[in-house]
């Protein structure tokens, strides 16, 4: 199988090349034809007017074909990865996103300074902005992207649905009118039918929509898509569409150029969604027939031609799963997160021929030209909170390492190790990329990957996105919008069922296990590396066993076990370790009935291990780090990731971060009732005052991180008390917020 | 005529281990005889033989016995006391010692077998856990209280044990670290406490004595600390106190009810927050034990003079690259024979406890009773002197020479004990046989050297002095399980008092019969038996503890590395006599 992915691989590079070649002649001919008209002249030097992995990625591009790159970047980034690949870098700004990555004139103004000839978007902040792609091109730089016109026509979901409508587009019914009434849009929600779907006629991602499955619930879901659409997007019109029970998500990745042609080079499903947000796409998408592949193209490709598109685009359509319909839902008029799968299974680079049809050559090939070979799926792979509701989260990336890349594995990214993720903006960390040459083989690659994608020191999706890709349902392509709701009894850790609780303890005393022998181990030789070597006078005192004068050292190490997907919480694990004579160590755990296990450890690098047990050799990766008064101790080994921690006393709270925000509450002592801020962010909405009586579940505010609102609910009925925070208030991770006391 | 057939044996061997490599390649002999000069000691030893296995037999016996002994003071002073201090959340004293040394690091305990069997009642470890070992690359003397045995109350051997540890930092200027939880001294026996010179007051005076002389005095207190007890901390450079459990107050709470009525908690009238706040009696205020312990480690490493001069001294050598000895250390468990009266040859122990096997011997023909010559022990130079014999005039002048060398040069002595003492008989006294034992024990107690003792057979009469003996003042004295100390042989000492028995009894015409007279000597020796035991040495702190042969390399290796962190001394000495 491998070697038949390979040559797959070989086959691809050449068509690569073939077309490459075909560029070039290409090029050569429009370049002559185009050198007396006054053109704009080649791109030569691009400002990546993004951040994080995506600038990385356009860069990378830019870099291949010898131009030059200049990078923007606020306060918060000024050691970023982004900025650190650039040719060049320009601040525009303070961490927030509206003063920075959002201000157009001050990236214009960049791009002048530097003398880039075109500015790329990426993909959000400004990338659909049509006054600012407007705006570059009458300040003479070239728009990476479609024209203006394209962006503003599809922009407004309002006004796209009319246009692909007249242009034979299927639409799923609606209402999309200008008028934003509340009881006239209450209305039009009860003609097309409950449960309906709020959202903004502007921007996307998920953000702002809102489900509602009966009249009573209208109002507020309503109100709040308002709101958060005018936070997000400066604009806040909303509309409305039937909800479709079942539904699919399938995009069309398009392509065109500026002399009129439109191609679609196959479709991406993206329904496996969280928060409305994808996790896991695919291309091409399972499931589906040679002839709706083709139809649905087609009728990406004329949406495209009906705003006269070129450059990158993606139409999406929602598809009804039981009747195997499909309607226009919105255009993306930019490059998206995941193009990369379909980079992968058509072999070609999209960045690359974004900015050849800038330059203003024609698409190299043409459809029936367009190769489509293999399988490739994306994983985003996001610092967030699974078990709070995939909330997002903040921290230090203390250990990250991810997989090697190769031909068929990708892993795009934009941090390095001991970057942090902030909360100013989305807390994607990487995203992976398998190829295979068809879905099986990749997604055995996929997960082989997944298991092997390390990140210590904020929580991730991780965990989650292997088990999605191990469920059944998902091997056998069986993906829609609500999958990880209506699986979710697998997919989250269900700690009623003891028998699976019981096989988790027992591998997570395993894990703890080998963690002690190899903490041990790296303690030895940490002091060892202290007293410099055999020739301290010291060196006999660190040796390998330690002594002890009649007895064997021990050593009592207590670890709780952080039990990610679990509802259990923390388990504490209280391990005994003897160091044996023959330098292996001998650990024995009290909890989960598991005997004394012997293993021999030998360490290969910092946090690389090779260790012994029970007739088992493996190799293991430890990261350690300490926050919060504890040592965190994470381990990889084979399939298995756990991650443990072990309290300290103060002395080595120098390392702590903790002692950089010394206002951070004591999260262990809140008294009972207290509500506690699920994640950092800021207070847009106070509901209720102090001394107001509130039912258990009513909101008593609103919270906004990353973009996404969260309410806060009253645990309980009561009266509110100690409630401080004003709406406009920065609030961080764990801190009390208000108390709900019965009378 | 002995030493003659070893050294012939010597030759013999040395010469088949040439010829082997010579048959076996050229180029290796060239590069290996570089390196083992003349001084690698052969095997020598016969392990197939039934003295060797009788040997091995006897000593694992002896050793099954020492490690049940130790195994019984580990676990403390009872399950239900181990219970109770645990629901106060506190550790057992060994515990708190490891987590304040750097992980994965050696320890060097000491005398864990004092008090044994020493009173009606047992007191494993004698209720005090002392030894050396590193924090934070520094070496330390630990000297912790076991609440678990008669709640740390200061037993006599308790307080001769706390003050050894201190005579031992003292001597190697090693910074202290008290782990006080104890009640103060043992009422019931506080005539043997409290009055004398060597007693309980002793301990302050020497923390005062150590801090003037610069050795760092921290305490940690981690329980009550009481009477007595509450001079430790407040005499200490540095203390730290936990809350809840650490009290410190001249009277506890019982007593100051009795003397003055008033009524007051534990806390309240010497707890850490009375001390550290109001009192200032304390200097750290630790939230739990183990945040007590970590302030301990983080007190440690701030210890630097920065003036300049670092604790440890200088040494003007370079520690070479440690090398294992050629042969396994487990064959000196049955080498010495348990049995005193079966000769060995001494070099074969050596050659289990040095670098590389490699020996080069000092007067190897002159006087062979006593071996003498210098070697590396975990890369560390040090002069070895061993028994081969009763000492003769010519073994005791040697061994006088060999220590004016070793002092000349700042090498730390090492005394392998296996003596009967010195030769008697007309012909020795008319040769000065006590003028020649004389100059070794001036030569060994004027040396400024460190001096590291192991008794590794007999240790009788005047031989024990000659060869550094406890009141020769050596850095560390052990005992193998195997060995006898007394000031002669229990059959000689029934011999010698019978015959002084028979001689008073014919004077007051007596009659003494041959049954009476045996049995008699049969008390004698049992006495001598019992008192000449390792473990009734090392459970009046006679000694530094008892060891198995096998860590004999291990524990030499660091006692010497303890020694050498303080800067070497001259040595003086005084009229030899000629």
């Amino acid at each position: 199988m491998a070697t038949l992915t390979f040559l797959l691989r070989r086959k691809l590079h050449h068509q690569n090349r073939h077309i490459l070649a075909q560029f070039s002649l290409i090029r050569q001919f429009s370049s002559s034809e185009s050198s007396g008209a006054g053109k704009k002249p080649m791109i030569e030097k691009i400002l990546v007017a993004n951040r994080g992995e995506i600038a990385c990625r356009i860069m990378r591009t830019a870099k291949k074909l010898g131009v030059r790159t200049v990078a923007v970047y606020s306060d918060a980034d000024r050691d970023s990865l982004h900025v650190k690949f650039a040719d060049e870098a320009v601040r525009i700004g303070p961490p927030p996103a509206k003063l920075s990555y959002l201000q157009a004139n001050s990236i214009i103004e960049a791009a002048r300074m530097t003398g880039a000839q075109a500015i790329h978007p990426g993909y959000g902040f400004l990338s659909e902005n049509a006054e600012f792609a407007q705006k570059c091109e009458d300040e003479g730089l070239s728009f990476i992207g479609p024209p203006a016109s394209a962006i503003r026509d599809m922009g407004d979901k309002s006004a796209s649905k009319r246009i692909m409508g007249e242009a034979g587009v299927p639409l799923v019914p609606g209402y999309h009118g200008i008028d934003q009434d509340i009881d006239l849009m209450k209305s039009e929600a009860e003609k097309i039918g409950y449960p309906i779907l709020i959202k903004p006629t502007h921007g996307g991602g998920g953000k702002g929509m809102r489900i509602v499955q009966n009249p009573d619930e209208f109002a507020e879901a309503f109100l709040g898509a308002r709101r958060e659409a005018a936070a997000s997007f400066g604009v806040d019109t909303i509309l409305l569409e039937k909800y479709i029970i079942r539904p699919r998500h399938i995009e069309v990745q398009i392509f065109g150029d500026k002399h009129g042609n439109v191609i679609y080079l196959y479709e991406r499903d993206c329904s496996v969604q969280r928060r409305h947000q994808k996790i896991i796409e695919e291309a091409p998408a399972p499931n589906v027939s040679n002839d709706f592949r083709s139809q649905v193209g087609q009728a990406a490709v004329s949406a495209a031609k009906a705003v006269g598109y070129y450059s990158a685009g993606t139409v999406e359509f929602i598809v009804d799963t039981l009747s195997d319909q499909f309607y226009f839902m919105e255009m993306n008029t930019r490059l998206q997160v995941e193009h990369p799968v379909t980079e992968m299974v058509v072999g070609q680079d999209l960045v690359e021929w974004q900015i050849r049809v800038a330059n203003g050559e024609p698409l190299p090939v043409t459809q029936s030209e367009v190769p489509l070979s293999g399988h490739a799926f994306e994983a985003r792979i996001y610092a967030e909170n699974v078990q709070k509701g995939f909330l997002p989260a903040t921290g230090v990336l203390h250990h990250y390492r991810p997989v090697p890349e190769s031909e068929t594995v990708r892993v795009e990214t934009g941090v390095e190790q001991g970057d942090a993720v902030s909360m100013h903006y989305d807390p994607m960390i990487a995203k992976l990329v398998v190829w295979g040459e068809n879905r099986a083989t990749a997604l055995v690659k996929l997960k082989d990957c997944l298991s092997k994608f390390q990140v210590a020191g904020l929580p991730t999706n991780i965990n989650f996105l292997l088990k999605l890709a191990n469920h059944s349902a998902f091997e056998n392509g069986q993906v829609e919008t609500h999958f990880i709701e209506h699986h979710k009894d697998v997919l989250f850790a269900d700690s009623s069922n003891m028998e699976l609780a019981e096989e988790a303890c027992k591998s997570a005393t395993r894990s703890a296990m080998l963690a002690a022998a190899c903490l041990c181990k790296m303690d030895i030789n940490t002091a060892k590396g202290i007293c410099q070597g055999e020739r301290s006078p010291l060196s006999i005192w660190y040796s390998d066993p330690p002594f002890r004068v009649n007895y064997c050292a021990k050593r009592d190490i207590e670890f709780e076990w952080e039990n990610d997907y679990g509802t259990t919480g923390t388990v504490p694990l209280k391990l005994v370790l003897t160091y044996q004579q023959n330098g292996s160590y001998l650990v024995e755990a009290g909890e989960c009935g598991s005997p004394g296990m012997e293993v021999k450890v030998v360490q290969l690098g910092d946090k690389d291990f090779r260790v012994e047990a029970q007739g088992l050799s493996a190799l293991i990766t430890l990261a350690v780090y300490t926050k919060d008064k504890s040592k965190h101790i994470y381990i990889w080994n084979g399939l298995q990731y756990h991650h443990f921690r072990q309290k300290v006393g103060l002395e080595s709270s120098g390392e702590d971060e903790t002692e950089h925000r010394p206002e951070r509450a004591d999260m262990a002592s809140h008294s009972p009732g207290s509500v506690t801020a699920p994640m950092a962010g800021l207070v847009v909405k106070v509901l209720k005052n102090n001394g107001e009586k509130v039912e258990a579940g009513q909101p008593v505010l609103v919270m906004e991180a990353m973009k996404m609102e969260h309410v806060v609910k009253a645990p309980s009925s009561g009266f509110i008390h100690g409630l401080q925070v004003a709406s406009g208030q920065q609030v961080s991770d764990g801190s009390i917020l208000f108390t709900v006391k019965e009378e | 005529m002995l030493g003659f057939i070893t050294r012939y044996s010597t030759t013999k061997i040395s010469s088949y281990l040439n010829s082997w490599l010579l048959k076996s390649s050229p180029s290796i002999l060239q590069s290996t005889r570089r390196q083992m000069c003349l001084g690698v000691l052969p095997d020598a030893v016969d392990r197939n033989s039934d003295a060797s296995t009788r040997n091995s037999l006897l000593m694992q016996d002896l050793l099954s016995q020492l490690h049940s002994n130790i195994n019984k003071v580990i676990a403390g002073g009872g399950e239900e006391a181990v219970k109770r201090n645990r629901s106060r959340k506190k550790l057992l004293p060994r515990e708190r010692i490891e987590r304040i040394l750097d992980p994965g690091s050696s320890f060097l305990e000491l005398s864990q077998l004092a008090g044994h069997e020493l009173y009606e009642e047992s007191l494993p470890s004698g209720g005090i856990i002392t030894g050396i070992g590193p924090v934070h690359g520094k070496l330390c003397m630990f000297v912790a209280n076991d609440p678990t045995v008669k709640g740390g109350t200061y037993f006599p051997i308790t307080v001769k044990k706390h003050l050894r540890a201190q005579e031992i930092a003292a001597q190697c200027k090693l910074p202290c670290l008290y782990l006080v939880d104890s009640g103060g001294a043992f009422l019931p026996k506080q005539a043997e406490v409290f009055p004398d010179k060597e007693n309980f007051g002793r301990i302050f005076y020497n923390q005062a004595i150590m801090s003037a002389q610069g050795i760092p005095q921290v305490a940690l207190v981690l329980g009550s600390c009481t009477a007595g007890g509450a001079y430790i901390p407040a005499m200490a450079d540095e203390s730290v106190m936990v809350k809840g459990n650490g009290t410190i107050f001249l009277a506890g709470p019982p007593l100051v009810k009795a003397a003055t009525g008033e009524e007051i908690s534990a806390e309240d009238l010497g707890g850490a927050s009375v001390h550290c706040k109001i009192s200032g009696v304390s200097d750290y205020f630790a939230e739990d034990e183990l945040h007590a312990l970590h302030t301990g480690r983080s007190i440690i490493k701030n210890l630097y003079k920065a003036g300049g001069e670092e604790l440890p001294g200088t040494w003007n050598y370079a520690i070479a690259e440690p090398k294992e000895p050629l042969y396994d250390v487990n064959e000196l468990r049955y080498i010495a024979p348990v049995d005193h009266k079966q000769q060995f040859d001494i070099r074969s122990v050596i050659a289990r406890i040095v670098d590389g096997s490699e020996f080069d011997e000092f007067k190897k023909l002159y006087g062979t009773t006593l071996v003498t010559g210098f070697a590396k022990i975990f890369g560390k130079p040090v002069g070895i002197i061993g028994n081969n014999g009763v000492l003769f005039n010519e073994s005791a002048l040697k061994g006088a020479h060999f220590i004016e060398l070793c002092t000349q040069r700042s090498i730390p002595l090492v005394f392998l004990q296996n003596i009967t003492g010195f030769m008697v008989g007309s012909r020795a006294e008319a040769n000065g046989i006590a003028k020649a034992g004389a100059k070794m024990v001036m030569a060994v107690a004027c040396a400024k050297v460190p001096k590291i003792t192991v008794i590794i057979g007999g240790s009788f009469g005047a031989g024990n002095y000659a060869m550094c003996g406890r009141a020769y003042s050596p850095n560390f004295m052990f005992f193998w399980p195997n060995a006898r100390i007394s000031i002669m042989g229990g059959a000689q000492a029934a011999g010698v008092l019978a015959q002084v028995e028979k001689a008073n009894k014919k004077r007051r015409g007596i009659q003494w019969t041959t049954e009476e007279e045996e049995t008699f000597k049969a008390k004698v020796e049992q006495a001598y038996e019992e008192e000449g035991s390792p473990y009734y040495s090392t459970a009046r702190l006679w000694d530094d503890g008892v060891i198995d042969p096998a860590d004999t390399r291990k524990i030499i290796g660091l006692c010497v590395s303890a020694s050498m962190n303080c800067a070497p001394e001259e040595t003086k000495y005084g009229v030899f006599r000629m």
